[in-house]
């Protein structure tokens, strides 16, 4: 856990109290996206709220997915994506989306497949 | 070649570990994972559809859905990430969200609960999502044809299956990889039909 336990309800947050009960993040981010924290976020000074410095500092070391810091916050998978969204607006995140395999007839499968062949090769090597 | 500060290319991936309840997922999910497995949970309300955005959700019926997943870092810029789906297949809403943009999906089988996975193999069918077939061996031994277990799933030829420990990294290791390996020959094959 990342935050103190020692909250007696257990919970760390309420789910959609922190994000004013919206539930639309204002981007789309998949739960394998990777976030890491700018340099603005890491200045600490434009933070808003207890939230957003547990996940600047999650983020400021290796990156971690959408679905890690909804994890390790334990906050619900929407709750997590609303913050991330607002803070990447702001600039405290960059959030660098995954590769996706879609099998659109238009997608350009050359980028694909060299990243299969890079997946392939790093399992091959565990 | 990056230098650790340049993070533009950094990009990730994941596979799908689905199958019935009890099969072996998180256990599989461990097994090769450099990190515990963790879990993440999502909620569906029916009134999400339509919520303003200022206004507070209204109390109304939600479904809570777990999942875990495991990490493995590939390179310093990509990292592979296995979702294990939720036991129960009536929270479809979060398989759709799983499934998309994923490399593939391993199945994990029981054979003494065959039809656990039945429901799981139609929706991969569906959304045309490369899976292969993985039968967890509990008692330690591998005492059903291959063949049979193939018929009894109605899965075709092309379909690779394959005996697992899901417990052992290196059979994990070994089912990831034939997974990757098939997806990238699908590939190959679709490129020269084409061509
Ligand atoms: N003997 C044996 N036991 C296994 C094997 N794989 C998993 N188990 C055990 O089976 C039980 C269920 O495994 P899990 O990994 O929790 O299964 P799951 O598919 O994640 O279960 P749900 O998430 O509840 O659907 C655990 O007690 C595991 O230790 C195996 O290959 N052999
Ligand atoms: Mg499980």
């Amino acid at each position: 856990m990342v935050l103190g336990g020692d909250e007696p309800t257990g919970s760390l947050v309420r789910p959609y109290a922190v994000t004013r009960g919206r539930t639309r993040p204002q981007l789309e981010i998949a739960l394998e996206a990777l976030v890491e924290t700018t340099a603005r976020g890491r200045a600490g000074q434009f933070l808003g709220g207890r939230e957003q410095k547990v996940i600047v500092d999650l983020c400021g070391g290796r990156l971690q997915s959408l679905a890690e810091i909804a994890a390790r916050m334990e906050v619900p998978l929407g709750v997590a994506r609303v913050l991330v969204a607002d803070m990447a607006a702001d600039g405290l995140l960059a959030v660098h989306e995954p590769t996706g395999f879609s099998d659109d007839p238009g997608a350009d499968e050359s980028v694909g497949t060299e990243l299969l062949e890079r997946v392939l090769s790093g399992l091959r090597r565990l | 070649m990056n230098s650790p500060a340049d993070t533009s290319r950094v990009t990730s991936a994941k596979i799908v570990i689905a199958g019935g309840f009890g099969v072996g997922k998180t256990t599989l999910v461990g097994s090769v994972s450099e990190i515990t497995p963790l879990t993440t949970e999502a909620i569906m309300t029916s009134a999400s559809e339509g919520v303003d955005d200022n206004n507070l959700v209204p109390d109304k019926a939600t479904t809570t859905v777990a999942m875990d997943f495991g990490r493995i870092t590939i390179d310093q810029d990509l990292i592979l990430y296995l979702f294990g789906t939720p036991g129960q297949t009536r929270f479809w809403f979060m398989w759709d969200e799983l499934v998309r943009g994923a490399i593939g999906a391993i199945v994990l089988v029981d054979t003494r609960r065959l039809a656990d996975c039945f429901s799981v193999i139609d929706f991969f069918e569906h959304r045309k999502l490369p899976y292969l077939v993985a039968v967890n061996c509990f008692d330690g031994k591998q005492m059903h044809d291959l063949q049979d277990i193939r018929d009894a799933l109605q899965v075709s030829q092309d379909v690779p299956l394959m005996y697992t420990d899901a417990r052992n990294r290196e059979s994990t290791k070994q089912v990831l990889i034939k997974l990757v390996e098939y997806v990238l020959s699908m590939r190959r094959t679709r490129t020269v039909g084409v061509g």
